[in-house]
């Protein structure tokens, strides 16, 4: 038996038997409280360390949840099981609310934007006739299950665990799935994420979204654990603590939510009794140690406590059980010699410079298309005016017959084009397999619900069979389970191109890629390209290796200055003066 | 409401939102040079105005202290990278001197200092001074061996030095909170608007801030070099500017602005150890006014807030911060609907 599942039984094995044994009262509530922080904390993981966002107003949305519930009992005297639906349904809309408003821009902004909410609902919270102001509200039931009342020990003590152990379920599936892999993609920005068909905005939302909803259950349990709801803790400085628990026990792995909440929480306790008395008089002094913690662990240990586990760990593998999969259903190719790509004028002006000067030219099936022209000639902007990347001064760009100048790259995706880049994107702590099963994203549905409740399987296994195929395709069969990161730059590139098949597109864009290439690792994409010819894939070349270019292209586009200088067959630019002069510079 | 509470209200407003605007410009500042988004600005303003109240008391302030060891700690570093560097103990010995000598003497000033008395301008610059001394060294200790990580590490990290220098600051000032005696205590009656000396002096000392800051920027080689910074590291510092120096030379702009700032404002209100968090996170809500990037839109968004502040105090006092601190949401708003999106910085 793998030796994860073993850690999973024997989490569950211990807590059980924490319940059952005749502990003190103490330790159970300890426990709660610990797993209260690691439901949030979650949530933070997967912003912070899975998508590389952050918020400082998780305790904003804890203390959404616990209020609700706590005035609907009170005053309505509704039951918590009805109450937990509304609390969610507020911390979710205010969520949607903020991640709608600020992560269209950059990084940064969400942070700011939590600081500012939760100071304003802090102070909200605290000045409310409604909610008591800053003395809360007090006598809020307790949770009963078949008319018996949890309590506040080890009936909630079950309950709570039940949901961080069910929370941390959820998120592991949906982590690797579909939208899992997406949504790891955003990490490291957004534009190869867009160019696999994924819509980036929507899955920000989303997870920030799940983040608060995490925090929502945190706070429901919260308000009937404590019988009572104040703002102290859902201010800010809690907000930020919740962050500090994330980051200590480490934002890359689901676990670290448990370390850190575990950790923190012993640590807080110990050092409020230890320094009070080590300073003489009584305070919060334990935000000192926190934050020298916070920087030391940033600078000597970036992942977290529970990396120093993670790496002793051996790296899970993924069972192969999709041989009999059923194949995805593939689009109908073009017929040969039928005009796939037809660029007409297309212009782009950066100010007042103009990068590309109305380039026309076109792609028939089965066609290589090489791309050529000296340094600052304008090829890569093209190449981003094609595939959507930049928005076009000028020009029309049609693909297959339809009008695809104003679509954008995931669009454009979707219509059946699809591109490698020029610097390597890909998610390096995924597997090979699992980093060109991105590129299969537009052909399956599974959404994030499905993914987090493990109703995905025949889809998995119907990507992951097409993702092994496409790596066998371009003769990577043997490195599935490698991890991207690890990979040399030769098979960085073919495990991209490996990702753009995936997508069954009918044009492949393909944006340098034998740049930092070795002359053997060029041989075998020189033959990977020819192969993918003769199956009848139409592709467009950004090139420097003339040596590449000549052997494989059919038919050559050379710029210069961003104007199109000629073109033509490889033999006629060869011997073409212009093209000569351009690249080797002429006799005066 | 009459016009003359409108005025007062209106006075009011524009006299804190000139620290507001002070602070909004050094955390616009700090995070064009160094990406830092600088969450403990609020605790230099603290740090500042309570080093000046304990002086008047006559009382060495605790700055002193957390000062001599933030340069015993700076120093150490330093010295130890240097030694790893080199090998060689001399090197690494003139490093700590070099990385200590100003902050002790700093230090050692206001030790001796503190007992004399001395009158209200000279404590003020010695408090300057000390608090001054801090920017580097906070640099150095907490931001340097980072500065290449993402935004989002160096985020993480100002969240952890804020928690350090507010648990500092509550150790080495105590939970009582301190109100500065004014500069300057005489009134001015223009028509029906009321000006004390302070208020004319706050917006006079920011007023000059920012011109000196405008001529800092334009007119000398350092400004160009944190500009230059500012726009490509990588270009800066294939250009010799390196960019822990810059750090450090922002970092102790950030402190001089902050603890001028707590200067100002000190008169004016009661000043507790976590005080300043709340002061520096309205220059921040001035600095996404001016989507942290954009200078006179940082004044003009601190000048914006505090009016907001002081008319949102008379109309819903008990919701004050909530008002200022919901202003942002409609902001972002529209900066999100205005604004170029781009986020491929990597």
């Amino acid at each position: 038996m793998n030796i994860r599942r073993i850690g999973w039984i024997s989490l569950i094995v211990a807590l059980v038997a924490i319940a059952l044994l005749p502990l003190p009262d103490f330790w159970i509530v300890q426990l709660n409280y610990i797993g209260l922080f690691t439901l949030v904390s979650l949530g933070l993981i997967l912003l912070t360390g899975v998508a590389g966002l952050t918020s400082f107003g998780q305790a904003a949305f804890v203390g959404i949840a616990a209020y609700t519930t706590a005035w609907m009992t009170l005053n309505l005297g509704w039951s918590p099981w009805a109450t937990l639906w509304v609390g969610l349904a507020f911390t979710g809309a205010s969520a949607l609310v903020i991640g709608s408003i600020t992560l269209r821009m950059s990084g940064h902004y969400l942070p700011l934007a939590t600081i500012a909410w939760a100071l304003s609902l802090y102070y909200l919270m605290g000045n409310l006739d409604a909610l008591g102001k800053y003395d809360g509200l007090l006598g809020v039931p307790g949770i009963s299950v078949f008319g018996h009342d949890l309590g506040q020990g080890r009936g909630m003590y079950a309950l709570i665990w039940l949901c961080v152990l069910g929370g941390v379920w959820l998120i592991q599936h949906l982590l690797d799935s579909r939208p899992g892999r997406a949504i790891r993609a955003l990490k490291t920005g957004t534009q190869m994420a867009e160019a696999m068909g994924v819509n980036t905005l929507r899955y920000k939302i989303i997870i920030f979204v799940i983040a608060a909803l995490l925090a929502g259950v945190s706070g429901w349990l919260f308000a009937h654990f404590q019988r009572s709801v104040n703002p102290s803790p859902f201010g800010l400085e809690s907000g930020i603590e919740y962050l500090f628990m994330a980051v200590m026990g480490g934002v890359g792995h689901v676990w670290g939510a448990l370390t850190g909440a575990f950790l923190t929480k012993v640590l807080e306790d110990q050092l409020q009794v230890l320094l009070p008395k080590l300073i003489g008089t009584s305070g919060s002094f334990e935000v000192i140690v926190f934050g020298i913690l916070l920087v030391l662990v940033l600078k000597f240990m970036p992942d977290g406590l529970w990396s120093i586990v993670e790496n002793r760990l051996p790296r899970r593998q993924r069972k192969m059980d999709w041989h009999d999969a059923r194949t995805l259903p593939t689009r109908p190719q073009p017929a040969t010699s039928e005009l796939v790509l037809d660029v007409r004028a297309i212009r782009k002006q950066f100010g007042g410079l103009t990068a590309v000067n109305d380039i026309s030219f076109q792609i028939h099936a089965g066609q290589i298309v090489g791309l050529i022209g000296p340094n600052g000639a304008g090829k890569s902007t093209t190449f981003n005016l094609v595939t959507g990347v930049l928005s076009k001064t000028r020009g029309e760009v049609h693909f297959r017959g339809e009008d695809i100048t104003r679509l954008r790259s995931r669009e454009i995706l979707r219509k059946g084009m699809a591109r490698t880049f020029q610097h390597v994107k890909m998610i390096p702590d995924m597997t090979v397999l699992e980093n060109v099963a991105l590129g299969a994203y537009t052909r399956g549905q599974t959404g994030v619900v499905r993914s987090m409740l493990n109703l995905n399987q025949e889809e998995e296994r119907q990507t992951f069979l097409l993702a092994q195929r496409q790596l066998e395709r371009i003769g990577m069969g043997e490195y599935l389970h490698e991890l991207a990161g690890n990979l040399a730059m030769g098979p960085q590139r073919l495990m991209e191109i490996a990702r753009a098949l995936c997508a069954d597109p009918a044009l492949l864009l393909l944006d340098e890629p034998a740049a930092g290439l070795r002359h053997k690792e060029k041989q075998a994409l020189a033959d990977v390209l020819r192969q993918l010819k003769s199956e009848g894939m139409s592709i467009l070349l950004v090139e420097h290796d003339m040596d590449l270019v000549m052997q494989v292209c059919d038919h050559l586009v050379v710029m210069e200055f961003g104007t199109l200088l000629t073109q033509g067959t490889p033999e006629q630019i060869q011997q073409d003066p212009k093209v000569r002069a351009a690249y080797l510079g002429t006799e005066h | 409401m009459d016009s003359t509470i409108a005025s007062i209200l209106l006075v009011d407003g524009l006299t804190n939102g000139a620290v507001y605007a002070l602070l909004g410009l050094t955390l616009v500042l700090v995070f064009a040079v160094t990406r830092v988004i600088f969450i403990p600005q609020g605790e230099f303003v603290a740090y500042g105005a309570l080093t000046l109240a304990l002086l008047q008391t006559g009382q060495v302030p605790g700055t002193v202290w957390l000062l001599l060891i933030l340069a015993a700690v700076a120093a150490l570093m330093e010295g130890f990278t240097v030694w790893r560097h080199t090998g060689r103990p001399g090197p690494a010995a003139k490093a700590v001197i070099k990385q200590s000598a100003l902050p002790v003497v700093v230090a050692l000033l206001g030790w001796w200092a503190a007992p004399q008395q001395f009158p209200l301008v000279v404590q003020a610059l010695l408090s300057v001074a000390i608090v001054t001394a801090f920017g580097p060294l906070v640099y150095r200790v907490a931001y340097q061996s980072l500065e290449d990580s993402t935004p989002l590490v160096l985020l993480i990290v100002s969240v952890g030095v804020h928690f350090a220098m507010v648990g500092l600051g509550l150790l080495f000032f105590g939970a009582e909170g301190f109100r500065n005696p004014a500069f300057w205590d005489d009134r001015f009656e223009l028509g029906s608007v009321i000006l004390s000396g302070q208020a004319i002096i706050i917006c006079l000392s920011a007023l000059a801030l920012i011109a000196l800051l405008w001529l800092f920027f334009e007119r000398s080689l350092y400004g160009k070099a944190l500009r230059a910074t500012a726009v490509n590291r990588l270009g800066a510092r294939l250009m010799g500017i390196s960019s822990s120096a810059s750090g450090k030379l922002t970092f102790t702009m950030a402190a001089l602005i902050g603890a001028l700032s707590g200067l100002l404002i000190g008169p004016t209100t009661t000043v507790f150890y976590d005080s300043g968090f709340l002061i520096g996170l309205k220059g921040f809500v001035s600095a996404v006014i001016a989507g942290l990037s954009s200078y006179p839109m940082a004044l003009a968004g601190a000048l914006f807030v505090g009016v907001v502040e002081a008319f949102s105090s008379f109309w819903a006092s008990a919701f004050k911060e909530v008002i200022v601190f919901t202003l942002v949401l409609p902001i972002l708003l529209w900066r999100s609907l205005t604004g170029d999106h781009s986020d491929e910085e990597h």
